[in-house]
Formats: structure tokens, sequence, C-alpha cells
């Protein structure tokens, strides 16, 4: 095979290798602008570990907070979390997927539908203490639900609402067209074509999109700080179901912003346990939503 | 019709023919498609709710005498509850979200189009997941644990490195805000970078160019208005962010001089004053314009880059 | 020739005219398709030809932008009058040009028309799919793995079970678009024979790129060029030595187009 005498044209010249240092310079140069981000990320988050260590336990989760919240757990905030998180995402969920079924299935592209576009991509720019304000206004006062759970999570669910919108129509985008006029030619209506077809072939999509919102919905502060969510709260340890849902309650997000700018004297290591709660909730959540995608990617069925 | 002769033998059975759907079917199918047509509409409901209902509260402080729009948005008198002399100008919270979202911009725009191009041109199918899924999780990241990180590790850091006084202040926010809007920048650069057809960079290869060449002369050139957007999408993140810029700048009500001054934003003040102000008082109602301000803001950046992304998404 | 004039029209066109936006692709056509013929129907590409198919079964209708003028009567009604699209659509089994196998079972994709149209029981479904797979010259094939996707088949047995699904719902007319461009030979030559045979109960609209399948199954030929019609006679004399238009013979001779 080497019968053939390396051709000089294919040695390397100065110019050559000089073009190959610039390749591999650039190369390096862009995964260190990529690492600079990923990198911080994993140095405060393993910090915030350490400095949580002390408190990370089950105790922490299920005991109450103590002592003007200087000492003990999270609960009735972990609780309360869950409940704004949940009603929520039953309010947004159901309109969201129909609102996209609408936007991707039955609206024809005229002004109407083109304002509709346009009022999901500002609801999804809105900033979330301008969603406060209007919880406060709308929910709070005009709807007389007062400072409580349930304006709260409305308030969650307005604004989980535009990206609920916006991932369920990408999944459904993601159906071919092709199995659609298959259905319309043999006679099904819209609807019949979106129920069995469009709809189970799009399942993991929208559910993805859904639990994404999760963490989401989680983590938000600015609109339930003044539409239902409290400093302190008083709760037994453990209870599963501490508050009506007209009352106002604790959420961890704000319980984070409080203990740490609010409260003197908390045990240091209680606000980072908190902050790592907090994180391993968005960790749960992104890890449940990619590997159900992984998962039902593998079971495509075309 | 015809004649009875010429009728073919019949097909064996009439079955689908004779069918008809159920009452309960069909009445079912238009209960559910006026619900789909119900909620499509309901976007409209809210965003106009939303404008009608900040607005609402703002409005009977624009028909105040001693109260002037000009005042409002130019003044940097902050004096909410003063017995005496009240002022309510926001100029300096203005100034306060300027510096920290040029800021973040001027620190996230490079490094999140340095990752795109590393994402999209340079690195394989594996670390591409890898990295798609940390950014994923940099995006699900609450902003109230941003700025809790900004509290207390970045602020030391800031205190260690520039001999400071307070670690929360403009650099603060804008690095944490930078870390915020990575992952859009990122998302909305690697798509414009993706909507580079194929054929530009296998020209510019054939023709011998290093990578480094068709990055600077063919990708960039070509995917510039998608870089536009993500950089209009991270200052809509910016303007509106709250929890963490109001943990991680400092509360002081001025215009700021240098970034290692503390500032107040737009957002953080709502946040920070909304719980004092008596509901119905005017202190509450300016607030409400600046919400109203807000809303306006991120609207029109938000329009802008959205009308840029559908331009290349159509390409 | 006696008994082919006695023979009612089944579909009757009447200045056809179609426009996708500003475009007009179909400039006033007008046609009959009598009972239990089969009409070929050729052109080359972009001709109007499925667009033709398409506002037979008002599945334009989902396509935004068009505008449609003229009459299209089945059975003496105005389609686009219809009170009932959707049995319309049922009267019209529509073959397209590359087979779907929608992402249900075997089963559920031949079921799926008599169930939308409120056919639930059982026996019922089970006989319709027996019988439409055999007409479709596929029950041998997969009479035991009905369960499994539809999506799995190979490209000829989903086209197959694409006319089996259009046969489903019982139609008069069995319209096909260029059913063999994604097909092999042989299975083209059975389906053709299924077409033979299906016709002693249909009334069958075949549009095809190739005009030998049009010169072996269809009673008449019509041909189609940019949206107009050229020529329709009976598929004798379209492919003889004397078409009454030059453009028709060039074609078929495989001259331009």
């Amino acid at each position: 095979m080497n019968a053939l005498p390396a051709s000089s044209r294919f040695t390397e010249t100065p110019a050559v290798r000089r073009k190959l240092r610039q390749e591999a310079l650039a190369k390096w140069i862009f995964c260190a602008m990529a690492a600079a981000m990923v990198v911080p990320l994993l140095l405060i988050v393993g910090y915030l570990v350490v400095r949580a260590a002390p408190s990370l336990n089950l105790e922490f989760l299920l005991e109450v907070p103590k002592r003007g919240m200087t000492e003990g757990g999270i609960w009735p905030a972990l609780i309360g979390t869950l409940y704004l998180v949940f009603i929520s995402l039953a309010v947004s969920a159901p309109i969201g997927i129909l609102a996209a079924v609408y936007l991707n299935e039955y609206a024809r592209d005229n002004w109407f539908n083109r304002v509709i576009n346009l009022a999901v991509i500002n609801l999804a720019g809105v900033p979330s203490i301008v969603h406060a304000l209007f919880g406060l206004g709308a929910f709070v006062y005009a709807a007389r639900f007062g400072y409580s759970i349930i304006s709260a999570s409305l308030t969650l669910a307005i604004m989980t609402l535009p990206v609920i919108i916006a991932s369920t129509r990408e999944a459904l985008a993601s159906v071919p067209r092709s199995f659609r006029e298959a259905c319309w030619n043999v006679g099904a209506t819209r609807w019949q074509t979106i129920k069995a077809i469009v709809l189970p072939n799009s399942i993991s999509g929208i559910l993805t999109g859904v639990i994404l919102q999760v963490s989401r919905a989680a983590g938000e502060t600015a609109p339930v700080m003044f539409t239902g969510v409290v400093f302190f709260k008083s709760v037994e340890r453990g209870d599963l179901l501490p508050y009506y849902l007209n009352e106002q309650c604790m959420a961890l997000s704000m319980h984070l912003y409080t203990i740490s700018t609010q409260v003197p004297g908390v045990q240091p290591s209680i606000p980072f346990a908190t902050a790592v709660v907090l994180l391993a909730l968005v960790v749960i959540v992104n890890a449940t939503a990619i590997s159900l995608r992984v998962y039902l990617r593998s079971r495509k069925k075309w | 019709m015809t004649d009875p002769q010429r009728t073919p033998p019949a097909p064996p059975i009439f079955a689908v023919r004779a069918a008809k759907r159920a009452a309960w079917a069909v009445g079912g199918e238009k209960i559910l498609e006026a619900l789909v047509y119900l909620c499509g509409f309901s976007a409209i409901v809210f965003v106009l709710g939303i404008f009608i209902f900040v607005f609402k509260e703002a409005l009977p402080v624009l028909t105040r005498e001693n109260f002037s729009l000009a005042e409002f948005l130019g003044s940097s008198d902050w004096y909410p509850t003063s017995e005496s002399n009240k002022r309510y100008g926001v100029f300096a919270m203005i100034a306060g979200t300027v510096a920290v979202t040029v800021l973040a911009m001027v620190i996230a725009v490079p490094f999140g189009l340095g990752a795109a191009i590393y994402l999209s041109e340079f690195c394989g199918q594996k670390t591409r997941e890898t990295l798609k899924i940390v950014i994923e999780f940099l995006a699900a990241v609450p902003s109230v644990v941003w700025g809790f990180i900004g509290l207390t590790v970045m602020s030391r850091l800031i205190v260690q490195f520039t001999g400071a006084q307070v670690g929360v202040n403009v650099l603060n926010g804008g690095l944490i805000l930078a870390l915020m809007s990575v992952p859009i920048i990122v998302s909305i650069s690697e798509d414009a970078l993706k909507a580079v057809p194929d054929s530009y960079r296998e020209a510019a290869i054939a023709l011998g160019v290093t990578r480094w060449q068709l990055v600077w002369r063919v990708l960039l050139p070509a995917a510039k208005q998608g870089l536009l957007a993500a950089v209009l999408l991270g200052v809509g993140r910016g303007v509106g962010e709250t929890m963490a810029v109001l943990m991680a700048t400092g509360h002081a009500v001025h215009i700021p001089h240098s970034v290692l001054d503390s500032v107040r934003t737009l957002t953080a003040n709502i946040a920070a004053e909304l719980g004092e102000a008596p509901a119905g008082s005017d202190h509450y109602r300016v607030l409400f314009l600046t919400g109203v301000l807000l809303f306006t803001l991120t609207f029109g950046v938000n329009l802008i880059a959205d009308t840029i992304v559908r331009g290349i998404r159509r390409k | 020739m006696v008994t082919m004039a006695a023979t009612a029209n089944h579909i009757e066109v009447r200045d056809l005219r179609l426009s996708y936006g500003m475009k007009e692709v179909i400039h006033g056509i007008s046609f009959d398709v009598r009972q239990h013929e089969i009409l070929g129907v050729i052109g080359p590409a972009q001709s109007g030809k499925s667009s033709l198919l398409r506002c037979l079964n008002r599945t334009i209708d989902f396509t935004p932008d068009t505008h449609v003028s003229g009459t299209i009567e089945v059975d003496g009604e105005d389609v686009r009058k219809t009170g009932n699209v959707y049995a319309l659509r049922r009267k019209i089994g529509m073959v397209a040009p590359l087979p779907v196998g929608l992402p249900l079972s075997i089963y559920d994709n031949v079921a799926f028309a008599p169930r939308c149209a409120g056919l639930n029981r059982k026996s019922d479904l089970d006989t319709i799919v027996e019988q439409c797979l055999r007409q479709a010259a596929l029950w041998d094939e997969v009479k035991d793995r009905l369960d499994s996707l539809g999506t799995k088949l190979s490209g000829g047995q989903q086209q197959r079970l694409t006319i089996a699904r259009a046969l489903s719902h019982e139609p008069e007319i069995l319209c096909l678009d260029e059913f063999s461009i994604a097909i092999d030979p042989v299975t083209t030559m059975r389906i053709e024979d299924v077409l033979k045979e299906l016709r002693r109960h249909m009334t069958i609209v075949l549009v095809t790129n190739l005009t030998q399948q049009a010169r072996r199954l269809a009673d008449r030929t019509m041909f189609m060029w940019k949206g107009e019609i050229v020529e329709l006679d009976t598929t004798d004399v379209i492919f003889s030595e004397k078409p009454k238009d030059q453009r028709t013979r060039d074609y078929v001779e495989g001259i331009f187009g």
C-alpha cells in the first residue's frame, strides 16, 4: 500500500501548520467560553452543598421552623410550594394544552389568530413582578380571593401558561401533516383526528413541557409574595394537609428570601440547605423530563 | 337512477353507510371544540387583563395635579414615605436597571455566543447533548436561588477581589444576570447558526479557510439577525428579572457611577416596597405605574425579538 | 358502446377553478366521470391533478388561502353545499401518493374510518377489516399480526394498507393519486389486479404519472396540462395514432412533459 511516494504536496508547509494551530486555538477558545458558564455553575452548586451539609437530612425537610425561623426545618414551606405548584399547573396545563391545540390545529392564518400568537409571545415576556401586580389587582382585590393560596396559584398559572402553550405547540407540530390528511380523507372530523392521532403521538412532548414548568412554578417568588405567601405560618410537623385554599401559606422560594435577607441570626447552614433543596427539586424535575423524553423517543412509532 | 340490470353486485355489507355517530359523541365533540376555541382566545384575555388591571390601579395617580409623568420618568428623587415632601421619581431606578442589564449583556453575549458556536460547530454529538442538559439546568435554576448565590457567594468574592465596601452592587447583579440570561442567548444563537445553510460551510471549507475564518467571515455575518434577537431576548429577561437583582444589587436609590456602586432596579423597587405601601395610596399606585412602564418596555423588546426570530425560522 | 351511454354520470365537474392565493392552478375545467368506469388522469407534475382530487373530497378546505369556484356534483349533490362533508368524504375513497400507515395497529388503521362514522360493533368491524384487507391483497401477509403497528410495514404493504383503509368506509368512488410512486413494480401489478377487481363495485379515478398504467387500466383517459384539460377520450383513442391534440400524442409517446 505504501508503494506511492508521499507526494510533497501533502506534507506540512509552515502555512498549513499555522492553519492547524489556528484551528486548534479556535476550538479551545470556544470550548473555554462554553466551560466559562458550566464550571462556575458546578463550583457554586458544590459550594452551596458543602455549606448546607450540616442541615441536609430528612429531619430538616419534615421539621417546622423554630425560634423565629432561626432553627428547625422547612416543612411548611415545602408543603406550601407543593400546593402552589399543583394547583397552578392543574389550572394552566389544561388551558395551555387546549389553547395550543387551537393555535396548531384549528386556527386559520388570519389577523385574529396572529393577534393571539402575539398575545402568547407577550405573555411569555411579561416580567414576573408585573404578574405579581396583576395577581394583586385581579385576584386579591377585584375577585376578592384575598391573600390566599388560590390567588397565588392563579397568578402562577397565568405566568406558566405561555410556556406550556409554546412547548405543546412544538410537540403537536412534530406530528407529520400526512397523518392528519390521511384521517381527513377517510371522513374523520378534526377532533377525531386530534384524539386518535395527534394527541397520542405528541403526549410525551406535551408532558415534558408541563413537567418543566413544575420547577419554574416552584422557584418563582415575586408573583406569589404579594398574592398569598407569607413569611411564617404555624403548621404541625409532617402535616400533609395543613392549609385551606383560602388561607395564606409558606413557600420554599419565599422562605429562602426571608431567612437570607429579613431574619437576623439564622443558623448559617439553614439558608444554604433551603437553596440546595430548591436546586434538588429543579434537578429532579429536569431529570424526569429528560428521561421521559428519552424513553418516549425510543418507542417512537414512525 | 341506473338501470337495475346494470347494477353491479353490491359489496357484502353496508354497515358503515348505515352507521350513525351517537348523539353524545357528536355533542361531546361540539362542547370540547368550543372549549378549545375558548382556551385559544384566553391568551388575549390574559394579556389584556394584565394590562388593564395594572393600568387601572395606576390610573388615579396620573390624574393628580401634583404628579407629572415627566417628573416620574426624569427625576431621581424617590421619597415615597416622606411626611412633607413626597417625591416619586424613578430615574435612578431606570439607571440602575440599564446599568445592570448592560453589564449583564456585555458579559453574557460574548460567552453565550462563544458557547453557541462551540455547540453548533466544534463539539461532538455527546458533548453537545451533555452541555445542552447543563444549559437547560442553568435556565431552570430559580431566580431566588441566583439571588441567594449573589448575596452569599458572589458578594464575598467581589469584596475579596475588588476591595469594594459592599459586595451587593451593579457588578454582582450583572454577573448573576449574565449567568441567568446565557441559556436563552445560547439557545437562540444556536438556532440562528443552525439556520445558516450547510452549503455555506461546505463552500467555505472547500476554499480551504480555517474554522476560525469560517466562524468570523461566514457564520457570524449570516446569523447576524438571530444573534440580535438573542441579545434582545436577553435584555428582556434582564429588565424583567426581579428576585435575583433584588437580592444582589443592594438597595441604594441613586444613579450608579461605577460598577461597584449599589443600585436599585425598577423591578426590585416594586418587590421591595409593594408590601409596605397601603393599598390605594399614591405610593401604591406609583408602583403599579412602574409596572405599566416595565410591561410596555418588555412588550416592545420581546415583540422586536420575536419578529426577528420568526423571520429566521421562515428561512 | 350502448351500455356505456346508458350509464349515468357519477361525478360532474363544471367550470372548476382553483387558486392558491393569487395563483390560479386549475383554469375552469369541466368533465364527467361515469358509473363504474376507470378514468385515468395523466399529465406532467404541477398540472393540477392532485389539487383536483383535493377539491373533490373537499380536503382542500384544510389548505389556507385557497379559492374554489364552479361546481362539482357527486350523485347530483354539489360537494360544496353538502350538509355532511364527512359522509361525502366517506363516499370517496382517497389514496395519497406516499403510503401513510397511521401510527395505530393494522387493525385500527382499517377500523379507524368505520369507528369515526360511528360504527362500534366488534363483529362488524372484524368483518370490514378482513374484507378490506383481502380486497387490498394484504390479508394473507398480515392476518397473524393485526396488532402490530401500521407504520412498521414495508412501503408496498403500507400502500396496500392505505388502499384497505380507503375501502373501509365503503366508498362508491375510489381516487388514487399516483399510488405507485413509492412501491416496486411487482406490488404495483398486484394492486392493479386489485383495481380491476374493484371496478365491479365502484367508480375509480386513477391519477397517474405512468402513462402505460392508464393505458392498461383506464376505460377513458384525461390528459391534463397546466390546469387545463387538453383531451378526454376513450383510452384507445388517446393512446392511438390519432388523438385530436398533438400535445397528447407527444406526451403519451414521451416526447414532452
